[in-house]
């Protein structure tokens, strides 16, 4: 195992004991926390997978702002600590769920091979023109109808934050 | 020396852990010497001494408020949420102290025949022939900065007292409102340097007295001010250290801390003032270019915008946090958006 | 691409000793004479009233959910601002309809006093 593979593999670990502190930690501010954590874990994947952009979209968005807002919600609406109460009730379904999940994830990655075919865009590609000029070269270009729809959408969701927390309009 | 580990020379290794150390030691030295400095100009500005009592003049003064500090007794409120309570400091100081690694702070020096870029994180391709580093360097800073909101909310919220939940609260809005101001002001800088790494931008800035290559903070000094005042706010400092408005909060956010966790918000405060000048300088101000060392010019012009926060600090009454919203969200996100489409204009027009 | 993120992550762990070393110390060195009273919450000296697990005002909620709605668009900027010029008036023209579109969310915000702080 090289040194990648072995830094992969730590994050990874990592990314997915703070997913499982964030649905078994009894206080909610914790689970926050641990999502946090996870999100810096999918942001290292980024930046191995030669997608620096991404990583800082991640950090600054995920991370950075829609935390925070949980974070806030979760004080806002003064969630205690649980107090050992067990909730059995979706095990039974949710195990199924999982372990079905698992079986379609392990069947469709050994049915698919591995050609060793390169598309245009590969990491010499993003090393010398640039993550961010790329990306931006395919939003601005060949993708302008979804974001100026993106606009809209963003227009809808501003209105919606503000008629949710005023009380009158 | 042709030994290599993962593609790099061990010189990469050994020239990495030394640039690291010694920024680490310096903006550590620099925090430390900076709540001097503070007291120091302040005092002098209000026909006072300040520190005069240990050593020469006080200059012993940090390491003797480091020292008390450090032997205090550690409180931890009963009604603490303990956890979140003890990482707190923790998470503030972090992000503090790594938004350094992005920012360049000299020219490329030569060790042993290998080229050493003086910026932590990068590294000097032989092959292209230049300095590779991260392609997204201001948004690491931003990233970094929009972390320091964690340190500030939980401290507060873990407290379990009502003066740091407010603190906390009002801390987290300001941060996030400022945020997005300077977020966005800095926008106009990268439609001229069409890059968002870091050597790209200093180099663009590397002819003063011509105006293609003169200073960011002559060709967009709206997007300058903007950016310096929304940072100052975003980091608490004053005018708009509401957070820590002691006569209405007590000490906000940190009121609960004692000892060495009081410090570490302490170091966290002073470190983001000294990040937030050293990417200004690097943004707006020719980051180490000009006529001295390059490392030489940088230390100066990053000194002396710390000594003009400390000047503001000095100046400026603070502001009722009704103000500051109303100033964050009317009338500096209006203006960096103006900022932005005017400069679309102007290059779209000379081009 | 090894050699530029390296350094961070020897930075984080520099930082990240450097703060547990720190405190560890200190509350191992400090002196420990924790008595009720001291442990309770400091009220400027007066007996605390009630928890301050209380709730608070919705505003800053608000201000927390148009930061993100107004982050992402600030996103969107970033990539723009560094092809601009090589965009040329394509660009300025898709721009402009992105930023007047939010501009007239922003005005309604301000329209409907989400962002007055009485």
């Amino acid at each position: 195992m090289d040194i990648q593979t072995l830094f992969f593999a730590v994050v990874a670990a990592v990314a997915i004991l703070s997913g499982i502190l964030v649905i078994t930690c009894r206080n909610p501010i914790n689970s926050a926390l641990s999502l946090v954590m996870t999100f810096f874990c999918l942001a290292t994947f980024y930046v191995m997978l030669d997608a620096p952009f991404m990583a800082a979209i991640q950090v600054i968005v995920y991370a950075g702002a829609i935390m925070v807002l949980i974070i806030f919600v979760i004080m806002l609406l003064n969630v205690r600590v649980e107090s050992g109460k067990k909730y059995t009730h979706g095990v039974l379904i949710g195990s199924i769920m999982a372990v079905l999940l698992l079986f379609e994830a392990f069947y469709f990655l050994n049915r698919s091979s591995l050609t060793g075919a390169r598309g245009m865009i590969d990491a010499n590609v993003v090393q010398n023109v640039g993550h961010v000029e790329l990306i931006g070269r395919a939003m601005y270009t060949d993708f302008l109808l979804p974001f100026e729809i993106t606009s809209i959408l963003l227009l809808v969701a501003i209105i919606g934050a503000v008629i949710l927390a005023k009380k009158k309009i | 020396m042709d030994t290599t580990i993962l593609g790099l020379p061990l010189i990469y290794y050994a020239a990495m852990i030394l640039k690291v150390l010694v920024v680490f030691v310096f903006v550590l030295l620099t925090v430390a010497y900076a709540t001097y400095a503070e007291r120091k100009i302040i005092g002098h500005m209000q026909v006072r001494l300040g520190p005069m009592r240990t050593g020469w003049h006080g200059l012993l003064q940090p390491i003797a408020d480091g020292v008390k500090l450090f032997f205090k007794e550690e409180i931890v409120p009963a009604q603490a949420s303990k956890f979140t309570f003890l990482i707190a400091p923790l998470i503030a100081l972090i992000p503090a102290f790594i938004s350094f690694a992005v920012i360049p702070f000299g020219d490329t020096v030569e060790l042993f025949g290998y080229k050493i870029p003086l910026q932590i994180a990068s590294v000097y391709d032989t092959q292209a022939g230049r300095v590779l580093d991260l392609n997204v360097g201001v948004l690491y800073i931003l990233a970094m900065a929009s972390l320091g909101v964690y340190g500030i909310v939980l401290a507060g919220w873990s407290s379990n007292n009502k003066y740091s939940l407010l603190g906390g609260l009002r801390s987290s809005a300001q941060m996030i409102s400022y945020e997005l101001a300077a977020g966005l002001a800095i926008v106009s800088v990268f439609m001229l340097s069409e890059s968002l790494s870091l050597q790209k931008i200093v180099a663009d800035q590397s002819n003063f007295f011509s105006w293609s290559g003169t200073w960011y903070a002559f060709k967009q000094p709206l997007a300058f001010i903007l950016f310096f005042i929304c940072s100052l706010a975003e980091i608490n400092r004053t005018p708009f250290d509401l957070p820590e408005a002691e006569s209405e909060l007590v000490s906000g956010f940190c009121t609960e801390y004692s000892s060495m966790k009081y410090a570490m918000f302490f170091m966290a405060e002073y470190a983001n003032m000294v990040t937030v000048c050293a990417v200004t300088v690097t943004l707006f101000l020719g980051g180490w270019h000009g006529p001295l060392h390059p490392v030489l010019n940088f230390i100066v012009k990053v000194y002396f915008l710390i000594f003009v926060c400390m000047w503001i600090r000095a100046t400026y009454p603070r502001y009722r946090y009704d103000q500051l919203m109303r100033l964050g969200w009317k009338v500096f996100l209006p203006l960096t958006l103006l900022n932005i489409v005017v400069t679309g204009i102007v290059i779209a027009a000379f081009s | 691409m090894l050699g530029a993120y390296l350094p961070i992550i020897v930075l984080v762990i520099v930082a990240a000793l450097f703060g547990l070393v720190s405190v560890v110390m200190s509350s191992i060195i400090g002196q420990k004479k924790p008595s009720p009273v001291k442990l309770q919450p400091y009220e400027c000296g007066c007996e605390p009233v009630g928890s301050a697990r209380e709730r608070f005002s919705i505003k800053f909620y608000l201000i927390a959910m148009l930061f993100i709605l107004f982050d992402i668009e600030c996103v969107f900027l970033y990539p723009w601002a560094v092809l601009y010029k090589r965009l040329g008036l394509f660009g300025l023209a898709e721009m402009g309809l992105f930023i007047v579109i939010l501009f007239v969310g922003y005005i309604y915000v301000w329209k409907k006093g989400a962002l007055e702080w009485e």
